[in-house]
This record gives C-alpha cells, structure tokens and sequence, in this order.
C-alpha cells in the first residue's frame, strides 16, 4: 500500500469514527427529551402525566361525534378522545374551518380542577390524505370510507 | 460509472461538461415546470377537506423534498472532499448550499400559508417545523463559514465538516412527523403502504418535483461555472502580479 492510499483510510475510519459517536449521542439525547419534543399529549398520555396542573399543555385527539355543545356565542364545549380516554374541553373563541367531527384537533390551555380543559387556541390536525370531493363521495357511498365526515 | 466521476472530476473537463449540458437542463426544466404548473393551477381536483388550498401543496412539498435532497447529495460530495480530496466535491458543496437554502426558505413560506388556513395557525414549534427551521440555519451558516476563511481550502474543509455534523437532522426531518406528535401531517407520498394521494394529484406533484430538480441542475451548473471562473481569475492575477515583482 502506498502512503496516499494509507492516508485514505485513515480519513475514512475517523469518519466512520465520528459518524458512530454523533449518531448515538444524538440518539440519546433525542430518547432523553420526547417529553420537550412531541408537541401534544393524547388524552391517553396525559393520564400518565403528573403535575400538569396550572400549566399550559397541548392535548390532542379526535373530536366525538356529536359531542360539540353551543354554550352561547362562540363559546363551545366538546369532547376529544383517542379510542381509549377522553377529554372534555371548554373553548371560546373563533375555530379553525376544518374543527368538525371526527377531525384531528389540537388544544392548547390549562387543566381545570373539575377535569374540564379550557382551552384558549384550538387547531385543526390535517391528515395525509388527498383525494378529489367525487372520490370522497364515491368512497362513503361504497362504504370504503375510512376518514372523517364531511361536514355539509 | 467509476470511469465517468473520475473523467468528470477534473475541474476543466466539467466545466466544458457543464456549458453543453446547461441548456438540456434549462429545456428540460422548463418543460416540466410548464405542464406541472399547468395541471397543477387548472388540470388538477380541489381537495375534499382543503379545497383549492391543496395547490399550495404542488410548491410546497417538492421544495421540501429538494431541500433534503440537496442537503443529501452535499453531504455525499462533503466525504468525497474529506477522503478522497476531490477539489470539484468542494465546489459542487459550496454551489448546492445557496439553492438548498433557497428551496427551504419556499418551503417553508408555502408552509406557512398553507397553515393559516388549515391549522388555524402561521407556524407553531413542532417538531417537523422546528427541524426543517434547522436545516435552513445549516444552509445560512454553512453558506457564511464556507466563504469565512481567506484560505479556500480551509473554508472548504470546516464546511464538509458542518455538513457531514448537519446530516444528522435529515432523519429527523424525514421521521419527525412518526416519532413525536407533532402538528404536521405524516407522508403522503414516500411511505409504506403506497401513497394516500390521490392520482389525479400526484401528477402535478410528480412534475412539479421534476421541474424543480431540472432548476436546480441549471442553476448548480451557472454556479459551478462562476465559481470556477473565479477561481482561475485569481490564479492569473496572482500569476501576473507575481511577475511585476
């Protein structure tokens, strides 16, 4: 072997060197901090959380089916829930255009006593799919619909 | 293949590569920017949540996408630099950063108008928003600490070094939206299990992202070729002040 080619390797290994070493201390910081890295909890995961009294947290899940109540101008209340828990929420304020039934929603406000979340900002979760509105319709019709109702 | 990188790493023979390849890729990209803009601002469905909103979309992920692509092929030319010692790696680096930059500044702009209407929201701290905020710092300061040094090369070096620390932020990019919770929906296109996009959709997005990665070969090519101009401009001059003295 000649000296450049001995050269080359050496390069090559300190690389291959620093690639292992910042990948697992990444990895290890990013497993130490998902508390400070998802960006909502579902109702689920927050029953697991202690001391989220009087602290501003997002919650976030499926709004249930007819579970919106009016309680005056914009003022509503709603319940969010993820298969397995829910929440019941309290909300004045304006909506997002896609807050219906069966959507994603993401609320971010502080816990009440009562078990109630008052929410101060409401926003719309939008899924991956992208489909025209006759497939949609074609796809309710046929019963192979597997998303959100429509909201008419 | 081997054959055909070492014919093109030598810097004159790209450069004569890149002035006879420069106008195919103008005529390409703008074949597919035309048809792709076409089906996507008239021959295209609105959606059945967004509406026409969803056109927004035929800019926004394709600029995404060549944001981390770009970021990709750099951090392959940054290891060519590194071993192998490539001067041409360093230049293909140095040229992508600016037009990466660029792509995520519009994906990021797109993104945010598109959020305002659908989440309710112009940007939020999540972690797919946050992430590719990152990605746009990278470019910014690989862009500053590549032309920070008087020494070229030293400049070349700290850069492929940036790059290859960087790298570490596609994963998370590309896994965020799986990880972690976040407000950003999950893939639509390149995931398992097929793409959730309607096809009717796909072929303004699939265009689009062609057009996009044509545009950016044309303009990697003017760079490349600037640069190099450059750089024999400062070796004559050097030459020609070192023979008055």
């Amino acid at each position: 072997m000649n000296r450049a080619k001995i050269k080359r390797r050496k390069r090559l290994s300190i690389l291959l060197l620093g690639f292992i070493a910042i990948s697992t201390s990444g990895f290890l910081i990013l497993s130490a901090s998902r508390d400070s890295l998802i960006f909502f909890y579902s109702p689920t995961e927050l029953m697991e959380k202690q001391d989220i009294a009087e602290k501003v947290i997002r919650i976030g899940g499926l709004v249930r089916e007819k579970s919106i109540i009016s309680k005056g101008q914009l003022k509503i209340e709603f319940i969010v829930e993820d298969g397995e828990n829910h929440i019941l929420v309290y909300y004045a304020g304006m909506l997002p255009d896609l807050f219906r039934e069966g959507q994603g929603v993401i609320c971010e406000g502080k816990m009440g006593k009562n078990r109630i979340f008052r929410a101060n900002k409401i926003l719309a979760k939008h899924d991956e799919k992208y489909m025209p509105p006759e497939v949609a319709d074609a796809l309710k019709k046929t019963g192979k619909w597997k998303g959100v109702e429509e909201k008419k | 293949m081997i054959n055909i990188f070492n014919f093109l790493a030598n810097p004159s023979r790209f450069r004569l590569f890149s002035q006879k390849a420069y106008p195919y890729t103008l005529f390409i990209m703008s074949i597919f920017m035309s048809t792709g803009l076409w089906f996507s601002l008239f021959n295209s469905p609105p959606d059945y949540q967004q509406g026409e909103t969803v056109r927004i979309m035929y800019v926004h992920v394709p600029a995404a996408w060549m944001s981390m692509m770009i970021y990709f092929s750099m951090t392959i030319m940054s290891i060519f630099a590194l071993v192998w010692r490539h001067p041409l790696a360093d230049i293909l680096s140095k040229c992508s950063a600016p037009i990466g930059a660029g792509f995520t500044l519009v994906a990021l702009v797109t993104g945010s108008i598109w959020g305002k209407p659908t989440w309710g929201t112009w940007w939020v701290w999540d972690a797919r928003l946050t992430s590719v905020f990152i990605l746009f710092l990278i470019y910014m300061g690989h862009i500053t600490l590549v032309r920070a040094f008087e020494d070229e090369y030293k400049g070349a070096r700290a850069g492929a070094i940036l790059t290859l620390i960087g790298a570490f932020n596609l994963p998370i990019i590309k896994f965020s939206v799986d990880w972690w919770n976040t407000l950003h929906q999950p893939a639509s296109v390149l995931k398992l299990g097929g793409p959730s996009i309607h096809i009717e959709m796909m072929v303004p997005l699939i265009l689009m992202a062609l057009g996009f990665l044509f545009f950016y070969f044309s303009i990697l090519l003017i760079n490349v070729q600037t640069e190099l101009n450059i750089r024999k401009l400062k070796k004559l001059f050097i030459k020609k002040f070192s023979e008055k003295n």
